[in-house]
């Protein structure tokens, strides 16, 4: 029981230790430029209003599953940095589809998200089958894509967009296919999204897959040890592309709650940056499905927070981006040193267990 | 490289192969003036290689070129610098605030300062702490991006030419023109010869109002390259990427190296960021880099790890990412000059004996052909694709032949296998 | 024993050596003392400390107590720096070259304040691979190299500094016969030079060719000197391994008619068109040990890949109960029932950062009682981790322990419990007790001979020949990724085996 709760302890010690590392860094900071550390503290730290709490969810659900999209490849060592590209294209497809309101009723729901989940995993599966077939790196190639599926996705809506006032969206998607959601306050406050529950269901997914089934034991095989993983069976080109697949599927789902639950089309609306978002969430909580929604909490809370430095206080908004870089790095760091220092821990623990045999020398004549 | 008596055959052999990879860059460069200026003639489209063109170029290279060396450097040293974007947008504001208080030249110095500082980050991060590479570059991005516009809205906000975004009307750096060259060149650029002119438009562009930061630029480059595989300090910094152990058995200071490389390979982002503040633009402003920082780090792996490699790259990336601001009918050329590239291309690798590999670029140059027979004009969102895309095209048809530093971004620990 | 006079006289002293590392003792009251212009050989069976006690004078490692003197002076080392300026070189076991840099730069590297990186470097190397005949282009890449040149260019690295004391770990492991001599004739000529030789090896009839002084290390620490002229091979086996062989026997054979493996022709070529195996046919029976002998790096390892389906044949065929497989993927040869316990324990069969149970999974993803179905069986990976743990005896306080944690005999246990779950029917077993202490080794070998009994063939390839002649039916001679030789167990010895793996077929290394 005592080794539980070390190890929980052990666990608990990185990301706690980050935050405080990121606060006091940033107070120094904010200090130093002649700002009110102590003005920023208590607005970061004040309760949030009701119309923030419900940001916060919303905005912890696609932060959620962006870190749930990143963390099935990084898994398996695969760094797929094109979570960005992948719910751009796949979320003006989706607003495309949905926009022409070619099915009816509900089916103009899951038809488009269908639809969104094949475009993010087509789009990241280029990326998985150049590094099957041709080797090439999948951090290089997802930058590329990123920038294609940026430049490809604005020339796209530039020309087949409706263009208004000095904006440029997809066609709104009719009434008959809104998913607000459900109103924890008054409605002034505004809806916690419905789609918001994909986020639920995918982290469950997640942690099913990973750990009870065959699949999730190849995939993390793999991550951990490429050698053994093959030595056991395991086919890693294909882990490689199925994994690179999964993660551009669940990246295609990132942004459907805001777009079915406020934007109704593709534009200026359009919430861009939670694939890095995903990236920094997802190494916060370690890859592992209840890590990541601490990681998107924080950060959810962290950016609603913000908001309020600007009307309250000198503070500038951005400095909670510094908050958050922060504590990614040291969240990193503290994560390697306790991984050393648990390994001595238990190889004295093996040692204590077995102690090594006391040679004894004896003389032999030459 | 003199010829020794006593190994007749060997400094021969390595001349040959230096003549030979040299050789290779240069082939490169004429095939691809000849090309344009083929397709010039052609097409009418003068403003493919005009004077202005190539400078506008040059300009837009530049940041992307020393994003590249400073990948070069750091990767050279095993350390994978996805960090750049971030060294870099640090190096944006650290020129902004050096240039408006004490002149644009200081201004370097604080962007190559701001770069280092993201840079010895990293250096902490990955060969101190052992983090993995990758994540460590992500985060510093996420945290430099948040750092220059804390930065900026609170330095720059109360400054004349200052916003909460930007900070404009900066001092540039001075310009260089060679008066006679100049103008003999600008006059023979104007006739529109077949190769001549284009050849002038490059002198011109060279020889009139050059930017002394991109004079920096070229003695960078030329620096990097002498430095790392001419110098012992070099051999050590590259023996850090390919072998740690052994340059470690060898007495070699890895994490010295290592550290190093990696302040040097921001303080280069730095630079980079630097240009783009008071070359590129007249100021500064929040998120300017756009991704030119993972664009260097694309045309160093397109040249290879190699510093001729990178400099082609980026001028790609350059080139494309100027052109479409010139000239729209230029931009409808520049698919017939993909086109011939291709074609080209597949023809040597069907020489080769890659047949296979040869099909596929010629079916896409074919394509390419036939979209400018097909076509008047392009939309100029489109031609930014090209950079692009051709990265991914060439690491997928020539991944093979790609060689990057054997230990590039491993983790190394002092003394983890001897 | 006067300390000035032996200083003139003595290379090395090094007196009281101890070095621990968590939970092991590598290297306690070690003393060795080497002679100035001799051959020294340091010899036990590995994980005797040989190793760390040469990275302790290389100044790789510091020992926790002892002294070190060179010529006289005590010394200190901090580093390899330190001991490159007291002449002292290296030659590691694994080689130390970049590939991608050339020669001449591999070995200036480090070494750059002598003679710079240039013509005046390159005239050094080149006048030294001269001297000593080593015949290497400093400007070729290392990468382009085989095995005995790039060799040479770690001795050439070690004498380009000027060192006059010179470390080979053993040095002979990678080497097919002919390089082996010429590296002997090479140390030779050095040792006419006046340079002092420290060779590492667990090679006896080696040691005996070519050294002038021997010392013997077991369990960490030095047990005995000798001179080759007045001890013989048995003499300094025992002093190796301790008191007695731990030569297995043979019980009556249980070889049956039932053919159980074949290779039929199995060949293999890399993608630069180089041979790895060659036209490799051999039969295994149920209830057979078909042992693979073999200087290693002659084709072992690429002849299990084949058979595990990691690599494809390039001709010929592997079928298993006279069904081709061929074309099987590893894991539809694994469900098959063979069971692998691979050279490299660490890279090819341990989830070191996993928990013991989980590791009991790897191999077994489609098997009860680890899985069911798609899904993982937690409770039963688990109990019969618990099982392994009990009856191969593996210690561990738990199976919740990461496998990193455990020694390597531990490692060893769990691994050889692992692949004889789900009763296989093919075991290939690549030294089976590599790094494993005495105790381990015997219950292995237990372990192998019981399933034996029951009909298991097995695979057996290992350097260790007390092993391969004890558990063998059959033995197989492989060289250069051919097999050329097949001997009888029963009447062969180890020395005659040794010269059949070295392509010799008489005893011209001299062993005594």
């Amino acid at each position: 029981m005592s080794d539980l709760l070390r190890r929980t302890a052990l666990t608990l010690l990185a990301p706690v230790s980050a935050i405080v590392v990121a606060m006091i860094i940033t107070s120094a900071l904010i200090a130093v430029s002649g700002g009110s550390a102590t003005d920023f503290l208590s607005v970061i730290f004040s309760v949030p209003e009701n119309r923030l709490i419900v940001n916060m969810i919303n905005q912890s659900a696609l932060i959620y599953m962006s870190g749930l999209a990143a963390a099935i490849g990084f898994r398996m060592n695969l760094f797929n940095i094109g979570v960005e590209g992948q719910y751009r294209v796949a979320s003006y497809g989706a607003a495309t589809l949905a926009g022409a309101a070619i099915f009816p009723g509900i089916l103009n729901v899951i038809i488009p998200i269908l639809f969104a989940i094949v475009l993010g995993a087509a789009w990241a599966g280029i990326a998985g089958l150049l590094k099957v077939t041709r080797g090439v790196s999948e951090v290089i190639s997802t930058i590329m894509l990123n920038a294609i599926a940026i430049t490809l996705t604005g020339y796209l809506l530039n020309k087949y967009g409706q263009h208004v006032g000095n904006g440029v969206r997809t066609t709104p998607i009719p009434e008959s296919s809104h998913l607000t959601g459900w109103y924890p306050f008054t409605r002034a406050d505004g809806p916690v999204w419905t789609l918001a529950i994909l986020a639920v269901f995918l982290g469950v997914g997640f942690w099913v897959v990973l750990n009870k089934t065959r699949f999730g034991f190849d995939l993390r095989a793999t991550g951990l040890s490429e050698t053994a993983a093959v030595a056991s069976g395991v086919k890693v080109g294909r882990m490689v592309l199925y994994s690179m697949l999964l993660s551009g599927a669940v990246a295609g789902l990132i942004w459907m709650p805001a777009f079915y639950g406020a934007a109704h089309s593709y534009g200026t609306a359009f919430q861009a940056g939670l694939g890095f978002t995903g990236i920094a969430v997802a190494l916060l909580g370690r890859n592992q499905p209840v890590g990541i929604i601490f990681g998107a909490a924080l950060f959810a809370f962290l950016n609603e927070q913000a908001n309020r430095l600007t009307i309250e206080t000198d503070v500038s908004v951005s400095v909670v981006q510094i908050t958050q870089g922060i504590i990614v790095l040291s969240v990193v760091v503290m994560y390697e040193v306790v991984r050393r220092y648990r390994i001595r821990l238990e190889q004295r623990q093996v040692a204590e267990r077995e102690p090594a045999p006391p040679p004894a020398p004896e003389e032999v004549p030459a | 490289m003199s010829m020794t008596a006593k190994a007749p055959k060997t400094p021969e052999a390595r001349q040959m192969r230096a003549k030979q990879f040299n050789n290779t860059w240069l082939l490169f460069g004429i095939f691809g003036i000849v090309v344009v200026s083929f397709v010039r003639v052609v097409t009418g489209a003068d403003d493919l290689a005009a004077t202005n063109t190539i400078k506008a170029a040059v300009i837009a290279t530049c940041p992307i070129l020393l994003a590249g060396l400073g990948g070069l450097w750091s990767e050279r040293a095993g350390v994978v610098n996805i960090g750049l974007e971030g060294q870099m947008i640090l190096g944006t504001w650290g020129a902004a605030y050096f240039t408006y208080y004490y002149g644009p030249w200081m201004g370097v110095v604080g962007g190559a300062l701001m770069g280092a500082l993201g840079g010895l980050l990293h250096a902490l991060a990955t060969v101190t702490f052992g983090v993995d590479h990758i994540v460590s570059g992500v985060a510093i991005n996420i945290m430099a991006a948040g750092a220059a516009n804390f930065l900026a809205e609170t330095y720059f906000a109360d400054l004349s030419g200052g916003g909460f975004k930007q900070l404009t009307g900066l001092d540039r750096p001075g310009e260089i023109t060679i008066p006679g060259i100049s103008d003999a060149a600008t006059s023979l650029a104007d006739q529109h010869w077949f190769l001549i002119s284009d050849l002038s438009s490059f002198v011109a562009a060279a020889t009139k109002e050059v930017s002394t930061l991109t004079i920096l630029v070229v003695v960078l480059v030329v620096a990097t390259a002498w430095i790392l595989w001419r110098t012992s300090f070099g051999l050590r910094l590259r023996s850090c990427g390919e072998n740690p152990a052994a340059a470690e058995s060898l007495g070699v200071n890895v994490y010295a190296y290592k550290y190093v490389a990696v302040v040097v390979s921001g303080a280069l982002a730095g630079i980079g960021g630097t240009f783009l503040t008071i070359v590129s633009s007249s100021g500064f402003t929040a998120g300017q880099t756009n991704g030119r920082g993972y664009i260097g780090l694309a045309a160093m792996i397109f040249g290879n790890w190699r510093p001729g490699g990178t400099v082609v790259g980026a001028l790609m990336f350059g080139y494309t990412d100027s052109l479409p601001l010139r000239s729209a009918s230029a931009v409808h050329a520049l698919l017939l000059v993909v086109a011939i590239a291709l074609i080209a291309f597949a023809l040597l690798r069907v020489y080769q004996g890659k047949q296979l590999a040869g099909a596929v670029i010629g079916g896409f140059g074919l394509a390419f052909g036939a979209w400018w027979l097909l076509t008047d004009s392009i939309n100029r969102d489109l031609v930014g694709l090209t950079p692009y895309v051709a990265t991914l095209l060439v690491l997928a048809l020539a991944s093979q032949r790609l060689r990057m530093p054997a230990a590039d971004g491993l983790r190394y620990r002092r003394g983890q296998s001897i | 024993m006067a300390d000035a006079e032996a200083g003139s006289r003595d290379a090395v002293r090094l007196r009281g050596i101890t070095k621990r590392f968590p939970g092991v003792v590598a290297n306690h009251d070690v003393d060795i003392t080497i002679g100035r212009g001799t051959v020294h050989a340091l010899i036990g069976e590995n994980g005797a400390g040989k190793s760390t006690l040469m990275k302790i004078l290389y100044g790789v490692q510091r020992p926790d107590e002892g002294t070190i003197t060179v010529n006289g002076d005590d010394v200190t080392f901090h580093s390899p720096t330190d001991a490159i300026e007291h002449g002292i070189g290296m030659v590691f076991q694994d080689f130390m070259l970049a590939d991608n840099l050339t020669v001449l730069e591999n070995v200036v590297l480090g070494a750059e304040k002598l003679r710079g990186i240039g013509d005046k470097a390159r005239d050094a190397i080149a006048e030294i691979s001269r001297v000593y005949g080593f015949g290497i282009d400093p400007d070729v890449l290392v990468e382009r190299l085989g095995v005995g040149d790039r060799q040479r260019v770690e001795i050439l690295k070690v004498l380009y500094r000027g060192a006059q004391i010179v470390i080979l770990d053993e040095p002979t492991a990678v080497l097919v016969p002919q390089e082996v001599d010429a590296l002997f004739d090479n140390l030779r000529g050095l040792k006419n030079e006046g340079y002092t030789i420290l060779f590492i090896s667990h090679k006896l009839d080696e040691v005996l060719a070519i050294a002038d002084d021997i010392t013997v290390m077991r369990q960490g620490t030095t047990v005995g000197e000798a001179k080759p002229g007045s001890v013989t091979e048995h003499q300094l086996a025992e002093m190796m391994v301790g008191s007695e062989l731990p030569s297995p026997e043979t019980a009556e054979s249980t070889v049956t008619d039932d053919v159980l493996l074949t290779l039929d022709g199995v060949t293999l070529t890399d993608e630069r068109g180089r041979q790895l195996l060659s036209d490799i046919s051999f039969t295994i029976h149920r209830g057979e040990v078909l042992g693979i002998a073999g200087v290693e790096g002659n084709g072992q390892e690429e002849l299990v890949e084949t058979i595990m389906g990691i690599q494809a044949a390039s001709a010929g065929t592997v079928s298993l109960q006279g069904k081709d497989m061929t074309e099987w993927d590893t894991r539809e040869r694994r469900e098959a029932g063979i069971g692998w316990i691979p050279a490299d324990r660490h890279r090819h069969a341990l989830l070191l950062d996993s928990p013991l149970w989980e590791n009991r999974i790897l191999g077994f993803q489609t098997r009860e009682p680890a899985v069911r179905g798609l899904w993982i069986d937690r409770s039963g990976a688990r109990t019969d981790t618990e099982r392994i743990v009990r009856e191969y005896d593996v210690r561990t306080p738990g199976i919740d322990t990461l496998s990193r944690a455990l020694s390597g005999g531990n490692q060893q246990k769990l691994i050889v419990g692992r692949e004889m779950s789900n009763d296989p029917i093919l075991l290939i077993a690549s030294h089976p007790t590599r790094g494993v202490d005495v105790g381990a080794q015997a219950a292995i070998w237990e372990h192998i001979k019981t399933a034996r009994r029951k009909g298991l063939a097995v695979l057996l390839i290992s350097a260790d020949l007390d092993e391969l002649i004890g558990l063998s039916d059959t033995i197989e001679v492989i060289l250069r990724g051919r097999l050329v030789a097949e001997v009888d167990p029963q009447t062969v010895t180890p020395q005659q085996l040794g010269s059949a793996m070295t392509g010799g077929d008489d005893d011209e290394e001299g062993a005594a």
